[in-house]
């Protein structure tokens, strides 16, 4: 009898105590672990950073700096005033000598010049003569002005602005933030949550402070019904002919091809559609929602159609058997039964697909959506999808292009505002599914 | 608007149709349905399909047709010496046409009587004075030829839309006598309804072949028109990128393309890693409660628009890299704008991107390979490096192709954040530019499209097409591929 010889197969000591080998080996296993997590947080600190970052600029968008005067103009006044030549100037006087008395009353007896107040609040004179020609029935009694501080000295109280970098300048001067200072103290400029940057139009380039969202919010609008209305019709139709009709050809093939391909065609190409299309082709306004609603149609209706044709899948084939064995038509079967049974899948996805549609900005640039300033709102229906306007991601582009730190605060507070939109939008569609999901 | 009226006039006639169909399919089987062939519904549908189909697509050809036809039969009309040098046949028909909505506008408002409006001995400078006057955008004068061809451009319009009126709505009524005519109980209305219902689905499903139809005609159109007044062998061959209004533009295309390629790649330098490594993680390690929070985090980082991205890296990332890498720390950097902002903020883009495709791909592969290698004593890690990578690999490939498509045809990021000086160079905190940020600078902006300054945005975004449509098949190539091997 032969015994085979050990020497191949030499014993490493006990099983208990763990070799050289070995211990590499684990060490490699947690040092990989370890880079899966390092990823995982690397993704996630991203995420904070970027949503840290949305909110620390773009929280100041939503205040502003104010000054509260009340004060009283009488018709006496009025009528001196509009009899000047120069009646802003007149205006003006009104309001300084009632923002002295103002002052006084608080008991601040600071040295100020007319030209530092107007450096400080703008153009007062011009703000109360176009209030007073409007309403002519307010004089004689007391009104409260809400007027918001020139964009520097908004900016300085926000940080954006740090006395070092000031020097004097015809548009502020070291002393005027001293008094502006005082002004803050005495509670005399106060920050208050800025309405017009919600509800306002488009503004100059000089006038940061006055820009508001609220224009290109309603060209968003009518570009989202205008997808709306025309994507889900048509992306309903299409994913019920290729999931439930289309026999197996050629030309499903090609049809399957190209909804793929397009899902991933450059947003930027759509807008080449768009303008070459609409624009050059069809005379179509520039400018306009109606023209922006088409291409983003164009763009998100390969969306749709994959997750439209998805949720119809979900439908178990039994369900059409048992209306077929009942005398429905193929046609009945699927509009009576599949459709309804599939609709909420239907509403989830296209409200995904018209969250990425709200947000794109791409093909927005070239069909000129973004040299447009949304200085109006537009006048009626026709108007509001014929006549150029904004929308959402165009306007914070518009801001963002224009290089100034206060308008980089709009553009961040009007990302704050878009991505509420988004997130309501994936929160409804989030809500969608759990309340009508079915599990067959 | 009398198009939206003819509709309405149209709508409320099939609507009409529908009830008179209906009703006369009952009266004909005698308040019977169980007699009729279909039920009662679809009678009166078919009417109303009879009446509307037709005269909508006539319709809707007539108002495609009728301007182009119109605008060839006026080009015509005008002198041939009208056209300036330099300019174009379509600047002066656009202007034609403005002057025409600007009578129109005046006469509508009463400014003007018809007679006045369309009379051959209308004084010239009478009309300018009153478009201005009405607020309507007239160049300079109205000159003697745009006047009479704007006249003959109104009349042409009214005319044609009449004869559009006339013939759609007796289409109509003859669809309607048809309809109604055919509607007796042996008549199969159900198929017919359903069998144009049918061709509806049908040609929904085709609107995306259209799509693509329109995009490559758009794209070559353009491009060739591009090609005819400036050299191909420029375009593909010259190295340097200036473009300038005045003319005798450079517009070599390599600096752009570079500027692309740079930028993706420094993009899926930071997302390849930490997608897949993400992706594995999830996918192999996570516990479960893990994996349900950490997978849609991530993913909403896909979710957050280009524009997002774009400010980011304008505002945070390029001044937080200049403090680093800037004259205060090493001194490579000028300014926050450069290749390293817009790669490194798209990269955190795609991460995302990447993780999700991979994680399908990974779980994708049979749980007996593992099983196998766990048993001949392998590490998890192991594991996942001999046998699950190399099995997904074909599919790893093609998402961080599809990754690397999107990267080359994003815009925002690199319009906001790579900045617009486009040069071959190697340093990647340097400014440079790519082929989506030059076709916005190109065709933003007032220039006119016969320009090659302009055109050439369509001869890049071919490239950029072709390029990503490339990529994008052979992506899908793989996966399927590889997908198939395992199922």
């Amino acid at each position: 009898m032969t015994y085979a010889t050990h020497e191949g197969a030499k014993r490493h000591g006990s099983l208990l105590t763990v070799d050289a080998k070995t211990k590499t080996r684990n060490a490699a296993e947690t040092r990989f672990r370890i880079y899966g997590i390092i990823a995982i947080l690397a993704g996630l600190s991203f995420l904070v950073i970027l949503a840290f970052s949305i909110i620390r600029s773009g929280l100041p968008a939503f205040s502003a700096n104010m000054v509260e005067v009340e004060l009283t103009l009488t018709p006496e006044q009025y009528a001196d005033a509009e009899a000047q030549l120069f009646k802003t100037r007149a205006y003006e006087q009104v309001f300084n000598a009632a923002f002295t008395s103002e002052l006084q009353e608080r008991g601040l007896d600071t040295e100020f010049d007319a030209e530092s107040i107007q450096r400080i609040i703008g153009n007062t004179g011009a703000t109360l003569r176009s209030f007073y020609r409007a309403n002519e029935d307010m004089l004689g009694q007391p009104v409260t002005f809400n007027l918001p501080t020139a964009s520097r000295v908004d900016g300085y109280f926000k940080g954006r602005l740090l006395r070092e970098n000031v020097t004097d300048s015809r548009f502020l001067t070291l002393a005027d933030l001293d008094l502006a200072d005082e002004l803050k103290e005495a509670g005399l400029i106060q920050s208050k949550f800025n309405w017009t940057f919600i509800t306002g139009k488009d503004s100059s380039v000089d006038n940061p402070g006055g820009a508001g969202i609220g224009a290109s919010v309603v060209g968003s609008f009518a570009m989202m019904l205008v997808v709306l209305f025309l994507s889900l019709p048509i992306g309903v139709a299409a994913s019920i002919y290729l999931e439930e009709f289309a026999p197996k050809n050629r030309w499903t093939d090609l049809i399957e091809v190209n909804i793929s391909n397009l899902a991933a065609v450059p947003s930027i190409v759509f807008g080449i559609l768009g303008l070459a299309a609409f624009i050059q082709f069809a005379h179509l306004p520039q400018s306009a929602p109606l023209v922006g609603g088409l291409v983003l149609t164009l763009m998100t209706l390969p969306t749709i159609i994959i997750s439209t044709r998805a949720s119809l899948k979900s439908v178990p084939p039994s369900i059409r058997d048992a209306a077929l064995g009942v005398g429905a038509s193929k046609m009945q079967a699927v509009f009576h039964h599949v459709l309804p049974l599939a609709m909420p899948g239907i509403l989830t996805g296209t409200i995904i697909g018209l969250a990425q549609a709200l947000g794109e900005t791409a093909p927005l640039l070239l069909i000129g959506m973004v040299g447009f300033v949304a200085r109006e709102y537009p006048g009626g229906l026709a108007s509001a999808f014929m006549d150029p306007n904004s929308a959402m991601p165009a306007q914070i582009y518009t801001w963002a292009a224009r290089s100034d730190d206060a308008f980089y605060e709009k553009a961040w507070g009007g990302i704050i505002i878009l991505m509420v939109f988004l997130l309501a939008m994936n929160i409804l569609a989030i809500i969608l599914r759990r309340r009508f999901e079915r599990r067959w | 608007m009398p198009v939206f009226w003819l509709v309405l006039i149209l709508l409320a006639l099939g609507v009409g149709g529908y009830v008179f169909g209906r009703s006369r399919a009952m009266a004909s089987a005698g308040g019977d349905s169980r007699k009729l062939h279909s039920l009662p519904n679809y009678y009166g549908s078919n009417v109303a399909i009879k009446a509307l189909v037709p005269s909508f697509l006539v319709l809707f050809i007539w108002l495609i047709a009728q301007p182009m036809f119109i605008s060839s039969q006026i080009a015509g009309q005008l002198p041939d010496d009208i056209v300036p040098e330099g300019g174009s046949i379509g600047l002066i028909m656009a202007e034609v046409r403005r002057t025409a909505e600007g009578i129109d506008a005046i006469v509508a408002a009463g400014g003007m009587t018809e007679e006045m409006a369309s009379s051959g001995r209308a004084d010239i400078t009478d009309f300018t004075a009153r478009l201005q006057e009405a607020g309507q955008v007239v160049t300079g004068t109205v000159t003697q030829p745009i006047l009479r061809a704007a006249q003959s451009y109104r009349s042409m319009t009214a005319t044609g839309s009449l004869a559009m009126t006339v013939v759609v709505l007796l289409m109509t009524a003859a669809g309607l006598v048809y309809g109604l005519r055919e509607t007796f109980p042996e008549f199969r209305a159900r198929n017919v309804v359903e069998a144009s219902v049918k061709m509806l689905l049908i040609a929904a499903a085709s609107l995306a072949i259209l799509t693509t139809i329109g995009i490559v005609l758009s794209l070559v159109f353009n491009t060739v028109e591009f090609f005819r007044i400036y050299p191909a062998s420029d375009f593909f061959g010259s190295l340097t990128w200036s473009p300038s209004f005045q003319g005798n533009s450079q517009l070599g295309i390599w600096p752009l393309l570079w500027g692309t390629l740079y930028i993706s790649v420094i993009a899926l330098l930071v997302a390849v890693p930490i997608g897949l490594f993400a992706a594995i993680y999830l996918s192999e390690y996570a516990p479960k409660s893990v994996r349900a929070t950490a997978k849609p985090l991530l993913e909403i980082l896909a979710g957050i628009p280009t524009i997002v991205y774009g400010l980011f890296a304008l505002l945070t990332v390029g001044p937080m890299l200049v403090k680093v890498f800037g004259d205060g720390g090493l001194g490579w950097m000028q300014s926050g704008t450069a290749v390293m902002t817009a790669g490194l903020v798209m990269g955190v883009m795609l991460i995302p991107f990447v993780s999700s495709l991979s994680d399908d791909i990974i779980n994708a592969v049979p749980q007996a390979m593992r099983d196998g290698s766990f048993g001949l004593g392998a590490t998890k890690s192991e594991t996942i490096r001999q046998v699950v990578l190399p099995a997904a690999l074909p599919g790893i490939v093609g998402a961080i192709l599809l990754a690397a498509s999107r990267a080359i045809g994003e815009t925002m990021i690199v319009v906001l954040g790579a900045g617009a000086a486009a040069r071959l160079s190697l340093n990647p905190f340097e400014a440079m530019t790519t082929v989506t940020a030059k076709i916005v600078s190109q065709l933003t902006g007032d220039s006119d499209f016969a320009s090659p300054e302009a055109l050439v945005a369509f001869a890049l975004g071919m490239t950029l097409f072709i390029i990503t449509l490339g990529l994008n098949v052979f992506a899908l190539y793989i996966v399927r591929k590889y997908r198939e091997q395992y199922e």
